[in-house]
């Protein structure tokens, strides 16, 4: 065997090369990175689309489970008196995956982390009794400070008690339509991003480093075919115009190039009868020759379609 | 194949897992660019095939990108070191029989990863999109039993140095373990945050940087002398390239996330460190215009050197938009747009497929012992790459100027999509063409191994003529 013999500087030289710029790249970023604090969009992201996104063993398929609810509440739980202002909490269900600030609140950044787990007692939540989760204000160090508020703990309102109250037009499932985000690739033509040098005026502010800790994937988007969507919902707040553009996209935007899809509607439609596609494409395509004066309507959506969680996902996007 | 699967390692013929991987890379490049094709066909004309679920784009497009750069790119990679490394050493592969059953289990996984990833399995991180488990399965099964046999090829050469491919061959598949167990960190300890971001983007530059630049580069350090047969132009500009490569390409992952909120010394760091990257190219590309001194008739003559050359010529505006399209000045304009696109396939398209494909041909003719089938059906695919290819990036640079300034003047995006569009239809024309071209060479390789005449021992396929 003719080994490395005449190889031994060079052999060592790559190892310190590769070691070294390993140790630029990824060690001296991660401890930075890991230095910065959650701010209140990080932390009402990660409550409100819950765990992991992406493959992971609760969700293998990327259907959408394993995802907190989030409840716009009238009334308080408990008392049924009502509460000034309404309140955003994060229903988990018994079994449903805590995201990462809850499992390990350091990535929340200092003072955070404090009132979290001593005000707000995040650790003592329990994955198979659920929780119910809500920002909050609290002081630290004289400043002030969100924190994540363990509503179960603190005021013992369980997901059952929150579920009882809530009307399903209270609902958001955001958190199973970043599923459907991830999934149907919306973010190879739509950026979640910004960018730091223009788009302020069209597409809003870019995000800050703190407003993403605890979320996976970011899925930022590289590739922008189409306009960019982190503040969309600010720009754009009207369910009907998402369901028929998301249908079919030509009929509110005829130079549109994005896919149609109409197959996240499932088979029922909101009345619980079976959709037709063929029969509504048909009459699309009549539409489009000129033989008929107006599209076809285009069915409303059932409230546990993928379709839904999609629409208040875009809607989350402020 | 099957029957070489549980025979005895020295019964197998030599270059036996050379050609499997060969076929196998020339049937994942047919795969990818027709996926390619149909994927820029919906871009142009929104209705074809849709609201079908397993046709959406968005499940397709990461199956285009992965089967190319994972199916052919890399499998011709394979093949090359299949073939290269032993004949680097005055040796024999380590192991044939571990060599087939890499390529075996490197197409089952890969076409078990594709079908889920086409499913809308997703981890949804670009480029590493592969979920965790297929992520250590090719880590497991395709590039470590890759790196083994390589290394234990180099280790049992008969020659007394190491010659410059296979330093970078020996150097690159370890990097790639390196870059695979460690850019998919977040998939395995649910890392979240800009770190995933950062790392996703970290995986992406280095399966780039430290796998596909330096193993096409190293191909050519073995086609060029080889088939021209002049020697190597300068061992010592090979020392500065191999070097440059590890500390300059494995450094600048951030500037692809320029307009991202990352730490901005890291930004900065990341910008200079990617203008370095010309060093590498640099001596890469004047080493093999220099080798080919005297022997420049080839160029015309013989199809692997104009594949090659074609290759390294494209490296020089590939490195070019490389260096400085990721600085602060430049980046702001074209960030996320086409540009960035057609870079991207100059890059794996343009430069390192050309490179690969004279690999091929030059490996499957020498180990079959048979002469090309068909002169015509390879000149008609060196044309029809090189022409779908440069429609494609030209068409998707000019799509990428107009989204670049319909960014920073704040045009309402809907005028820029109408103004892409016939660039849209020029891309997937381009692209047809490029995966017309790769159906040609499948029906030429495969008549090759069938019906091409035969090459007398000692003999290199290039010294005979061709018979159609």
């Amino acid at each position: 065997m003719a080994g490395f013999r005449e190889y031994k500087i060079g052999s060592r030289l790559f190892g310190l090369a590769l070691g070294g710029s390993m140790c630029i790249t990824l060690l001296m970023p991660s401890i930075n990175i890991a230095s910065v604090s959650s701010t209140d969009i990080a932390l009402a992201k990660q409550l409100s689309i819950g765990h992991e996104t992406g493959f992971n063993l609760d969700d293998p398929f990327l259907l959408g489970k394993n995802k907190p609810l989030n409840v716009s509440l009238k009334v308080d739980p408990k008392s049924g008196q009502p509460l000034s202002g309404g309140m955003s909490v994060y229903v988990y269900q018994p079994g449903t995956a805590f995201p990462a600030g809850i499992l390990h609140p350091r990535i929340l950044g200092a003072g955070i982390e404090e009132l979290s787990v001593q005000q707000g007692h995040v650790t003592d939540a329990r994955k198979d009794a659920g929780a119910v989760f809500v920002l909050a204000k609290g002081l630290y160090q004289g400043k002030e400070v969100s924190y994540i508020d363990n509503l179960t703990a603190t005021k013992g309102w369980t997901p059952e008690d929150v579920m009882r109250v809530a009307k399903d037009e209270d609902v958001s499932h955001a958190g199973k339509g970043k599923t459907m985000f991830v999934r149907e690739g919306c973010w190879w033509c739509h950026t979640l991003l910004p960018e730091q040098t223009q788009d302020w005026q069209v597409f809003g502010a870019p995000p800050m480093l703190g407003d993403f800790n605890g979320e996976s994937p970011t899925a930022f988007g590289s590739d922008r075919k189409a306009p960019d969507l982190l503040h969309v919902g600010s720009r754009n707040s009207s369910k009907e115009w998402m369901m028929m553009h998301f249908f079919n996209p030509r009929l509110v935007q005829p130079h549109s190039i994005m896919p149609r899809f109409d197959y996240l509607w499932g088979e029922k439609d909101a009345a619980g009868q079976k959709i037709d596609f063929a029969k509504w494409r048909a009459e699309y395509s009549e539409y489009t020759e000129g033989k008929r004066v107006t599209p076809p309507e285009v069915p409303s959506y059932a409230s546990d379609s993928e379709i839904r969680s999609l629409i208040d996902f875009m809607m989350s996007l402020k | 194949m099957l029957k070489y699967l549980l025979a005895k390692n020295e019964d197998i013929p030599e270059g036996s897992a050379a050609v499997f991987f060969g076929f196998s890379a020339i049937i994942w490049f047919v795969i990818g660019t027709g996926l390619g094709s149909f994927n820029a066909a919906k871009l142009a004309f929104p209705d074809f095939v849709t609201g079908n679920i397993y046709f959406a784009f968005g499940h397709m497009r990461q199956v285009h990108v992965l089967a190319v750069i994972f199916g052919w790119i890399s499998m011709a990679f394979a093949m090359a070191m299949m073939y290269i490394t032993p004949a680097l050493g005055n040796t024999k592969l380590w192991s044939e029989k571990l060599g087939l059953w890499n390529c075996l289990f490197w197409n089952l996984g890969l076409t078990l990863g594709l079908t889920i990833l086409w499913a809308g399995i997703t981890s949804g991180r670009e480029y590493s999109d592969f979920p965790w488990p297929i992520d250590l399965y090719l880590a497991a099964f395709v590039f470590i039993p890759l790196g083994v046999n390589v290394w234990m090829t180099i280790l049992n050469r008969r020659t007394q140095g190491i010659y410059t491919t296979n330093w970078f061959f020996a150097a690159a598949t370890f990097m790639v373990i390196i870059v695979f167990l460690v850019g998919n960190l977040p998939e395995f300890f649910h890392l979240t945050g800009l770190t995933e971001a950062y790392l996703t983007w970290w995986f992406a530059h280095n399966v780039l940087g430290l796998w596909i630049t330096p193993v096409a580069a190293a191909i050519a350090y073995y086609t060029i002398p080889k088939v021209t047969g002049n020697p190597l132009y300068s061992h010592r500009i090979g020392h500065l390239h191999f070097w440059s490569v590890v500390v300059f390409y494995s450094t600048p992952a951030a500037h692809h996330l320029m307009s991202a909120p990352l730490p901005e010394w890291l930004k900065s760091f990341a910008s200079v460190e990617g203008v370095l990257i010309l060093v590498p190219a640099i001596a890469f590309v004047s080493n093999i215009m220099l080798t080919m001194q005297g022997k420049w008739h080839m160029f015309v003559e013989n199809i692997e050197i104009r594949f090659t050359i074609t290759g390294c010529l494209m490296a020089i505006p590939l490195n070019m938009q490389g260096g400085f399209q990721q600085t602060r000045a430049i980046n702001w304009y074209i960030h996320g747009t086409g540009w960035i696109v057609a870079h991207a396939h100059l890059a794996l398209l343009g430069f390192s497929t050309f490179l690969e494909a004279a690999a091929v041909y030059l490996g499957l003719q020498t180990i079959l012992k048979r002469k090309l089938y068909s002169l015509t059906l390879a000149n008609m695919h060196f044309w029809l790459l090189l022409i779908g290819f440069t429609t494609y990036w030209i068409s998707m640079t000019i799509a990428g100027l107009i989204q670049g300034a319909g960014k920073i003047y704040e045009v309402p995006y809907i005028d820029v999509v109408i103004a892409e569009h016939p660039y849209m239809i020029a891309r997937w024309l381009g692209g047809t063409m490029v995966f017309t071209g790769n159906v040609l060479w499948l029906y030429n390789m495969w008549m090759t191994a069938r019906k091409g005449s035969v090459v007398p021992a000692g003999r290199m396929p290039h010294e005979l003529a061709y018979e159609r």
